[in-house]
């Protein structure tokens, strides 16, 4: 399964180019835009993935995302201080929520469910303070970047090809992320943990700070994707960005590309982000509405019939058929 | 070693144990016998942390131990079988072993194939074959008793606690169940609190017997002792 989860080295060169001679290449920029969203939610995605590949369900990566984003901005916009030195503190303020919701929630053992419910609770009382304070805020109308124009030290460009490479970065460093654990031991005690906690605990496996752990990395890497998000698109909505439908999107996302391989979430990015873009472009003025219907039986009807994913069941069927041939081969000499 | 004093255990108004006092020296071979219910299993699980006493005082090794969580206490050298088999189902039992060998030790940094070659051997030196590939799925009721044996011991543990070992076994693996335990102790030098039902095996085996009755330690001694204890006979046939 490990190797199986790798592209082969070829194949990883020749996309790699591709991608990067991508902006170059005089395609509308529609298209560029489209990619740079995938790309940011391919690693949002992936990072959710560092959880939810063991079962721990979070609905709250909108939270993560958010938090993040408003953080960044807000200090822009009022204290003028650069997003580059303003989003270290976004994302220290994540990693410190995410502390401590991780902890309490896995000291007193909640699983499953459990988990996945007191995490919408977060996403949902996160959205709501947001909304609440909207004299600093702006509420649910959403809060705007003073633009600068291209201001490179404030994390502002007009173009869109610097937003794609950072994007692309951040996309690599989740995916490189997800390696990293993936060969740690720290995946070892998580396997572990995710079957059975009191055994695990039993031998030496610290429950509460390796699943504390991967929460916090998680919700960094989700706050980075808000962070670049926020400064491409100069807008934020609590609404659209951290209520429980952005935070269901990313789980929609993992779920459809499959969520226990490297590559399963960025390509859930791709087809949930291509179905979004394609339904909003081509019927969302015509069936108003009906669009996201669609969406909605789509994205069930793959649950239902591929729990594994787009890829993972892709990946597990080439695999079948390659024991199967090689125990043919090796039954006929 | 291991030293319990006035430790009580309550589920609400139950008492599963009552002040209970106990002491194992270091390299004892001792048996924990008592009828269903009678507090054993709880006290193992207030022993490596999983429950936290009502009151009372746990030392082990000179080390307080109550309040630590399991893993510490298996860090200190606590280790323990379940008495339900619990292995990790999606891992070989090669693996399985694995993870008590890469987490037990405080120290542990032991990777890869060092590991592995370790759990191989502690395989072996608890007479479990086994290839790489054999799932826990696979195992019956021994080979299960077994690899919670062997997983418990790559922890490298100092105390050894086995919840009903050879229940369910036929007496061919009992009997190979029971020279494992001797090597455990006499080879490895462990020392060993058994919970059992099977008295006869475990009579054999142990050089001193605990008999807990309600949640209370009703009598202590070596097995000709405590099998002629009144309190003890009361307790597991009935008053006359």
């Amino acid at each position: 399964m490990k190797r199986l989860a790798n592209l082969p080295t070829g194949i990883l060169l020749f996309i790699l180019l591709f991608v990067i001679i991508f902006p170059f290449a005089g395609l509308p920029l529609y298209f560029t835009h489209t990619i740079i969203l995938i790309f940011i939610w391919g690693a949002v995605t992936t990072a959710w993935s560092y959880m939810g590949r063991f079962w721990m369900i979070s609905l709250c990566h909108g939270a993560w995302v958010g938090i993040a984003a408003y953080i960044t901005v807000l200090l822009f916009n009022f204290y003028h201080l650069s997003p580059w030195v303003g989003m270290w503190l976004g994302l220290l303020a994540v990693a410190i929520a995410a502390g401590v919701i991780g902890y309490a929630c896995f000291r007193f053992g909640l699983v499953g469910h459990y988990f996945a419910v007191t995490t919408l609770v977060v996403t949902e009382l996160v959205a709501l303070v947001i909304i609440a304070f909207r004299d600093i805020t702006e509420g649910r109308l959403g809060i705007t970047v003073k633009p600068l124009g291209t201001a490179p030290l404030y994390f502002q460009f007009e173009s869109k090809v610097p937003f794609y490479f950072m994007a692309l970065g951040l996309l690599l460093l989740s995916l490189y992320i997800w390696r990293k654990i993936d060969q740690s031991k720290m995946q070892k005690a998580l396997t572990a943990i995710e079957e059975d906690e009191v055994a695990a605990a039993s031998i030496g496996i610290n429950v509460v700070r390796n699943k504390t752990t991967v929460a916090v990395v998680s919700a960094v890497i989700a706050g980075m994707g808000g962070v670049v998000y926020a400064q491409y698109i100069m807008y934020l909505n609590p609404v659209t960005t951290i209520a429980i439908g952005a935070s269901l999107a990313y789980v929609f996302m993992a779920i459809v590309g499959g969520m226990f391989t490297l590559w399963g979430p960025l390509i859930g990015a791709i087809i949930i982000t291509g179905l979004q873009e394609y339904i909003r472009i081509t019927f969302g003025t015509v069936l108003m509405g009906w669009a996201w219907v669609g969406y909605g039986f789509i994205i069930v009807v793959m649950i239902i019939f591929l729990p594994k994913g787009l890829y993972g069941t892709l990946i597990e069927t080439l695999h079948k058929r390659r024991m199967q041939k090689a125990a043919r081969e090796s039954a006929t000499p | 070693m291991l030293e319990v004093h006035s430790v009580s255990k309550y589920f609400g108004g139950l008492g599963a144990l009552k002040e209970v006092d106990l002491r194992v020296n270091e390299g004892e071979f001792v048996g924990l016998i008592g009828p269903n219910g009678s507090g054993k299993t709880t006290l193992f699980n207030v022993l490596t942390g999983v429950l936290k006493p009502t009151s009372g005082k746990i030392t082990f090794m000179g080390h307080d131990i109550i309040g630590l969580i399991p893993d510490k206490i298996c860090h200190l050298g606590i280790a323990r079988t379940f008495q339900i088999p619990r292995p990790f189902k999606t891992m070989s039992v090669v693996e399985n072993v694995m993870l008590g060998v890469m987490f037990g030790g405080r120290y542990s940094t032991r990777s890869g194939e060092d590991a592995r070659q370790e759990a191989l051997r502690c395989l072996d030196n608890i007479g479990m074959k086994v290839t790489e590939a054999t799932m826990p799925g696979e195992l019956g009721v021994a080979g299960l008793r077994r690899l919670e044996l062997g997983r418990a011991l790559a922890t490298r543990p100092k105390l050894l606690l086995l919840d009903e070992v050879i229940s369910g076994l036929n007496a061919e693996e009992i009997s190979e169940a029971t020279s494992v335990l001797k090597r455990i102790k006499d080879e490895m030098g462990i020392t060993i609190i058994w919970v059992e039902h099977i008295m006869g095996p475990l009579m054999n085996l142990v050089e001193r017997v605990i008999v807990l009755d309600y949640g209370e330690v009703i009598a202590e001694g070596t097995t000709s002792e405590v099998s002629r204890d009144e309190r003890v006979i009361e307790a597991y046939l009935g008053a006359e």
